[in-house]
């Protein structure tokens, strides 16, 4: 019993760590919270899953939907986003803009996906069974599309640390999101990193929905308490820290986990806000949260 | 910040007096439009809870959908479990609320910006959750709030057309104009000379002697009481309160109806509660004009307010009936 | 003569403040010129607008013909104008080798890049005895080294450097400025050294110019600067 509760917690936790890096990858770039962010993943998961009925080929949507997920945040970025923060400088609105502003861009992504596909629930087909495996006659609430969520959440969470840490790419991202000017100044062409940041946060985003949406189904809003999870989880790690959204991401899983277990389903969420309200009144600034790292 | 241009006393006056007016047009429209006035009058209270809290303190809650859920699921029980009579029913639902708030401020203080963001909206979605959990709050169901018609003594003054939509427009109406002269006396105030300073510079404000946190906590507290209130309200117009009147999107609808007002502006929360009842509307009927199609009248509301949404945010900082909007459409006149 | 750095009628507005005021001077190839005046005379402004961070109200500058005006930061570091900030000039949450290696990433000439990082290390050891600390762990004299060291990976050739002796005690400054001078003569670099502790940059300088609230007062040389008696009550405090 417990062992299944861990496996389903970290299956999930997977995919908050997703959105949560998402979330990061953003908020360190362009120090912006996406709100939109769910409604990029599903418009990325909408086209995954147009290729998928098309092709009947689960593989093949995979990548292009990350492509989608990639294209479609530097899009964003480009043209809204460059806007915002021009704009937008001083004055009471100036710390919620973009957080209205990309609001507004959730429901816009939204409504356009409603117009377009219709609001009907859709199921996204993949080759892997939700079935879960089974040990002689036991079987554990862990499916291969749930290995599947926690492979590529890992494959992609490897895949970043790696370009964070040991590439030119990952270093000029880093100095572009903590000393945006004195990047500038060493020669980084800031505004083209930050661009790419939002590229990978929306691929990741992509990734998220692609392999999570099998496992239940597909509307506009499919994604959105994902979202709420994945900032959640991105808060409690530590706004500004990628190891923080990982970390954050497996503590929520495991805990929403054990507490549908023990306690019951309807009160997981305000359990959430109980954990997060904890977490930052013992430490504000998140688990791995930096002090600089607390403002906008 | 301009000074006011009215004293308090003036102020009020003026507000009775379009309360007067309010009043006797409501004689000549029919039940929807009424019905639709006693829904700006809620969420201008609400908007301006909003206004209070993020244009003059500075801090951002996508969560007071779950504080008005607060006020109303107080009203509504006391007037089911414990036989309160309605008015002091909503009495209660805002006292409860601002306990709550006071609670949830003083948490609230020690966060910023994003932090507090996800705070409130984690806030959002897990609070109506608690109906499933405690039998006492009705579940899906909901509690009734349902205040019947009209006393007999209106009844006699206005005689027999005064239906229960008016009952309600009257209600909403007076309480929406007396929250509007309150709080504009209190943001011109001392109270929100301090909100403003602290939210400007925090560290001046604090070297100057203001209690930046008290004055925080402060703020949350009054603005939970108005959002409380609007949601006793909310519950009023409905006739009951359950989990689904209190989603998510209520909590940013109110958001973007302070957005569209113009986030410091407290006149402004009557032009974004109209366009949050308005826009709905107009669209909904534009939908059916294009062709009545299910898939454009579900999502064109979505979709102008959004847009709205965006180009207010991007272009017009100071809301809808700012000052600036207004320079700019003189001199386009001027021009021509 | 269009060579070096030539600066013509800059003014830079801030809303209805005027921080910099028809500006005209110029700098010959391989000169080191101090740039002095008291705090909000427009000497932080004045840089920031010549290595592309603020956007004149007026005027024009240009280097080797080249103009200075439109272009973005990133570009002119690319070029090799290089803007050392003033008191934040690396980056606290990398590391030093990592700061060193901001100066190179963008460069094609790998080669060189390594050239340049021998180069550094063998003129501030101490960087190289620091190579997987964190920059915040540096103290403020070896920071200001580090932010030159990265600068030089960039083989710059006009080096703006922005107070570099704020916060450091007198003995770290005269060897900050004694490097800056060696530095200058080793690379053929162009410096415009912007500071408020007058006498340690007109020490090394070739000239000085002197700025009070946004307009230029006197230029010369340090002997004539100093000679003037006005000028060093007012401005070089002695």
């Amino acid at each position: 019993m417990f062992i299944d509760t861990l496996l389903i917690g970290l299956s999930s936790g997977a995919i908050y760590s997703l959105m949560a890096l998402a979330l990061v990858l953003v908020w360190r770039s362009t120090r912006v919270i996406n709100f939109a962010q769910s409604g990029q993943a599903v418009l990325s998961t909408y086209i995954g899953y147009e290729i998928t009925v098309r092709t009947h080929n689960y593989w093949i949507s995979l990548p292009i939907a990350i492509i989608a997920g990639a294209l479609l945040g530097s899009f964003i970025d480009l043209l809204f986003i460059r806007v915002l923060t021009k704009r937008v400088k001083s004055g009471p609105i100036a710390e919620i803009a973009p957080v209205i502003a990309t609001l507004g861009l959730l429901g816009l992504i939204q409504s356009l996906i409603g117009l377009v596909w219709g609001d009907a629930f859709l199921q996204y087909p993949s080759p892997l069974s939700a079935k879960g495996f089974t040990f002689g006659s036991h079987t554990i609430p862990f499916s291969p599309q749930n290995a599947m969520i926690v492979l590529s959440s890992a494959a992609i969470l490897a895949i970043f640390g790696i370009i964070f840490k040991y590439t030119n790419l990952g270093l000029a991202l880093r100095a572009a999101s903590f000393q945006p000017e004195i990047a500038q100044l060493a020669g980084v062409r800031v505004a083209r990193v930050r661009n790419i940041g939002w590229a990978f946060a929306g691929s990741a985003g992509a990734v998220a929905g692609a392999v999570i949406t099998p496992t239940s189904t597909l509307s506009p809003n499919s994604l959105d308490l994902l979202f709420v999870s994945g900032f959640i989880a991105a808060v409690i790690g530590g706004l500004d820290s990628l190891v923080g959204a990982v970390v954050g991401g497996v503590v929520l899983g495991v805990g929403f986990s054990f507490i549908l277990q023990y306690i019951g389903s309807s009160v997981t969420f305000l359990m959430g806000f109980i954990i997060l309200m904890i977490v930052l009144l013992v430490r504000p600034r998140g688990i791995f949260g930096s002090k600089a790292g607390r403002h906008a | 910040m301009r000074s006011r241009r009215f004293s308090p006393l003036v102020h009020g006056a003026l507000l009775a007096l379009i309360g007067a007016v309010l009043l006797f047009l409501s004689g000549f429209v029919d039940e929807l439009r009424t019905y639709q006035g006693a829904q700006v009058a809620v969420y201008v209270i609400a908007i301006s809870s909003i206004v209070l809290l993020t244009g003059y303190s500075g801090q951002i809650s996508l969560g007071h959908g779950a504080i008005m859920a607060i006020g109303g699921y107080a009203a509504a029980l006391s007037f089911v479990k414990w036989n309160f009579p309605f008015e002091i029913a909503i009495l209660f639902g805002v006292i409860v609320g601002t306990i709550s708030g006071f609670i949830l401020g003083v948490a609230a203080a020690r966060l910023s910006g994003p932090y507090l963001a996800g705070t409130t909206l984690a806030l959002a979605v897990g609070l109506p959750t608690l109906a499933d959990q405690f039998k006492i709050l009705g579940g899906e169901q909901g509690l009734n709030f349902d205040i019947g018609d009209p006393p007999s003594w209106i009844a006699k003054i206005e005689g027999s057309s005064f239906t229960q939509y008016k009952w309600f427009f009257w209600i909403t109406m007076i309480l929406a104009l007396f929250t509007l002269w309150a709080i504009t006396n209190l943001l011109h105030s001392s109270f929100g000379r301090n909100w403003r300073a602290s939210r400007n510079n925090p560290v001046a404000a604090g070297l100057a002697g203001i209690n930046v946190a008290r004055g925080k906590v402060f703020a949350f507290t009054v603005s939970s009481s108005l959002a409380s209130l609007a949601g006793a309200l909310f519950g009023l117009l409905l006739g009951l309160v359950t989990p689904s009147a209190f989603p998510l999107s209520l909590s940013f609808a109110i958001v973007t109806g302070a957005v569209l007002a113009g986030v410091g502006n407290i006149a402004g929360s009557v032009l974004g509660a109209v366009v949050l009842v308005a826009l709905p509307e107009l669209s909904g009927s534009l939908a059916t004009h294009l062709g009545n199609s299910q898939k454009v009248s579900a999502n064109l509301p979505g979709l102008a307010m959004s847009l709205l949404l965006i180009i207010v945010v991007l272009f017009l900082p100071n809301g809808l009936g700012s000052a600036q909007l207004v320079k700019k459409l003189r001199s386009k006149l001027k021009t021509t | 003569m269009s060579e070096g750095l030539i600066v013509s009628n800059l003014s830079v507005d801030f809303g209805a403040v005027n921080a910099v005021h028809e500006l005209s001077f110029h700098i010959r190839p391989g000169e080191l010129v101090a740039l002095i005046g008291a705090n909000g005379a427009g000497k932080s402004t004045l840089i920031r607008t010549l290595s592309g961070l603020i956007t004149p109200s007026q005027g024009m500058a240009s280097w080797n013909g080249v103009s200075l005006i439109g272009q973005r930061p990133e570009e002119l570091a690319r070029q090799g104008i290089l803007h050392i900030s003033e008191g934040r000039a690396v980056i606290p949450e990398l590391t030093v080798s990592e700061n060193l290696a901001l100066g190179g990433i963008w460069r094609r000439d790998k080669k060189d890049v390594e050239i340049a990082r021998e180069q550094t290390l063998t003129i501030f050891p101490v960087l190289a005895s620091r190579l997987g600390q964190r920059a915040d762990s540096l103290s403020g004299g070896e920071r200001q080294m580090l932010a030159i060291g990265r600068a030089l990976i960039s083989r710059p050739k006009l080096l703006f450097l922005d107070e570099p002796s704020l916060g450091l005690a007198p003995l770290i400054i005269e060897e900050i400025f004694k490097t800056i001078d060696a530095l200058r003569t080793q690379f053929g670099l162009t410096v415009l050294l912007v500071e408020q502790n007058a006498m340690s940059a007109l020490r090394i300088a070739d000239r000085g110019l002197i700025l009070n609230l946004g307009v230029l007062v006197a230029t010369g040389t340090p002997d004539e600067l100093i000679a003037d008696p006005q000028l060093r009550a007012a401005y070089l405090g002695i």
